[in-house]
């Protein structure tokens, strides 16, 4: 047993324990852990299973929510989607979040280039050119100038997003109007879409062979709907503190309890830099709890908590029993 | 002659390497059969658990990583194997927190016991990452919606365009290669650490009894 050596910092510095040892067997007590969790594991897997949601596709978008799908699509044809606007590392959109006046994203620049577009609605609809006045329509936009191009889109997205605009006989139907071909290529991706053509052309673009689901994924979550009312559902959505949830009644992530609560207050509830803001805010919390020893107040907690007396109860009891004799 | 080859051994790597190893973790350091009496509650228990949760995780992830990303979609055994690895991951973030919170109300870096610390801190960091890139290579709609989520934060910092949630090779191969080995050599690290600075003292206590033994700063 000993004392606190004069000028020994608590929260810091031990004196060597120079008390009663007991028996210990480490290897006896890993293989019990093992054995427990072992069998832990098996019983809840047998109990509960894991749960499996199918991914969803191009063509199960479509067919489900053929408008929500050819809204999308106008917009990353006229480049008002949020991916279109989305800056790095896609392209040199607006939206980029930045904190203190600086946007890391901007200073790294763009590294994984997108043309929604392109990569989006043109790209695909030009592997389709067999539809049915595809292959005048894609030469129309071609040949016109982007004054034309510009106002056929705009015409076509007003009348898509009207609550007139609908789906009858495997044609979109908006109101008439001046869309010069943008209303053929939307409805000959949205057919391809469909089809489960788009799915197709988007995971070959890189080839055969593509482990890369980055541009369809971009634009499943460019829906101004469907994706996030599945997520809503299965209380996936941010203001379910859905990253830390899991689909079905399963546990999640609950460890990203922390990082999630910062979307639920403000001003990161409600920030166009949120999620810069909780990013910081968590590399600061990590780098405090990996600095602890090390910070004045906060190495303190422990002792000032008294909990340690919980921890080390048995120790803290036989010191008591102890102390009468000594003092004798 | 002896001498000589003495002196030989003496400026081995090889010696000085296994030398300065048995002075570190001597045998009855690195497997002990006794601790000091206050080793005595139930937190102490969380750091095995933990390890070996990690040893039912990878030996789960082992055997998805046999028969390809999409097995446990299309069977029945697949899906058990993955359900053994879900709840296993459950299980080693539910010991290590409670492992983390424990050691953090111990002051368990207290004695030049630091860098333990840190190691504890980095381990729990990198498994966080690890599981992340797990969610996000089921290759179901929990992967897309994660991904396609996540993608935001990560790209805010400037790291998306190395660090590419939405490219499922990537993950897959951060979540069953990278970040295992850098877990599993942190772990190692860890452990290692505390076998050779040994469990940390309680607080002294006024309450305490004074002792006459000689005090000092343990190494």
């Amino acid at each position: 047993m000993t004392r606190r050596a004069p000028g020994l910092h608590p929260d810091i510095e031990v004196s060597p324990w120079r008390g009663a040892m007991r028996p210990y067997d480490l290897v006896k007590e890993v293989t019990i852990c093992f054995v427990v969790v072992v069998a832990l594991t098996v019983g809840l897997a047998v109990v509960f299973s894991s749960p499996d949601e199918r991914a969803i596709t191009m063509a199960q978008w479509s067919n489900a929510q053929p408008v929500d799908f050819a809204q999308t699509a106008i917009s990353e044809l006229d480049g008002t989607s949020t991916s279109a606007n989305y800056g790095p590392p896609y392209n040199h959109g607006p939206n980029s979040q930045q904190l203190f006046g600086v946007s890391p994203e901007r200073l790294i620049g763009v590294h994984l280039p997108l043309n929604t577009a392109q990569d989006f609605v043109l790209g695909p609809l030009s592997t389709q050119r067999d539809l049915p006045g595809l292959a005048a329509a894609l030469e129309a936009f071609a040949a016109a100038s982007p004054a034309e191009r510009a106002s056929w889109e705009q015409n076509y997205e007003g009348a898509i997003t009207a609550s007139a605009a609908g789906f009858t006989a495997g044609h979109l139907v908006v109101a008439r109007g001046d869309y010069g071909p943008v209303g053929t290529m939307i409805d000959a991706l949205t057919t391809m879409a469909r089809s489960g053509a788009l799915d197709t052309s988007m995971l070959t673009e890189e080839g055969f062979y593509s482990t890369n689901f980055t541009k369809p994924l971009l634009l499943l979550a460019d829906s101004p709907s469907y994706l996030s009312s599945i997520a809503q559902a299965q209380h996936l959505a941010g203001g379910q503190w859905g990253m830390m949830n899991e689909t079905g009644k399963y546990p999640g992530q609950a460890w990203l309890w922390l990082y999630t609560l910062w979307y639920q207050v403000p001003p990161m509830k409600t920030s166009s830099n949120a999620d810069l803001e909780v990013w910081a805010i968590m590399m600061l919390l990590t780098a405090g709890l990996l600095l602890v020893p090390y910070i004045p107040g906060l190495r303190s907690i422990p002792r000032w908590s008294r909990i340690y007396r919980l921890i080390w109860r048995q120790h803290y009891r036989s010191m008591a029993v102890a102390q009468p004799k000594v003092n004798e | 002659m002896s001498q000589q080859r003495n002196d030989d051994l003496s400026t081995q790597w090889s010696a000085r390497v296994r030398a300065r190893a048995v002075q570190a973790l001597p045998p009855d350091k690195l497997l002990p059969d006794r601790q000091p009496a206050y080793v005595a509650s139930w937190i102490y228990l969380f750091g095995a658990l933990t390890m070996t949760a990690l040893m039912v995780v990878i030996a789960t992830g082992a055997v998805l990583s046999i028969f390809g990303p999409t097995w446990w979609h299309t069977s029945s055994v697949g899906h058990f194997v993955n359900s053994l690895h879900l709840w296993s991951v459950e299980l080693f973030f539910a010991f290590m927190v409670v492992h983390l919170w424990g050691k953090f109300f111990m002051a368990a870096w207290r004695g030049n016991r630091q860098l333990t610390w840190i190691t504890g801190v980095v381990s729990f960091v990198a498994s966080i990452l690890a599981a992340f890139t797990g969610y996000v290579s089921q290759t179901n709609f929990d992967s897309q919606w994660i991904a396609t989520q996540a993608k935001d934060g990560i790209n805010s910092t400037g790291g998306g365009a190395l660090f590419n949630v939405l490219n499922f090779g990537q993950m897959l191969m951060w979540h069953i290669m990278l970040l295992p080995l850098a877990v599993t050599a942190i772990v190692i690290l860890h452990v290692l650490l505390v076998r050779h600075k040994g469990v940390v003292p309680p607080f002294e206590d006024t309450t305490e009894p004074l002792a006459t033994s000689a005090i000092g700063s343990e190494a």
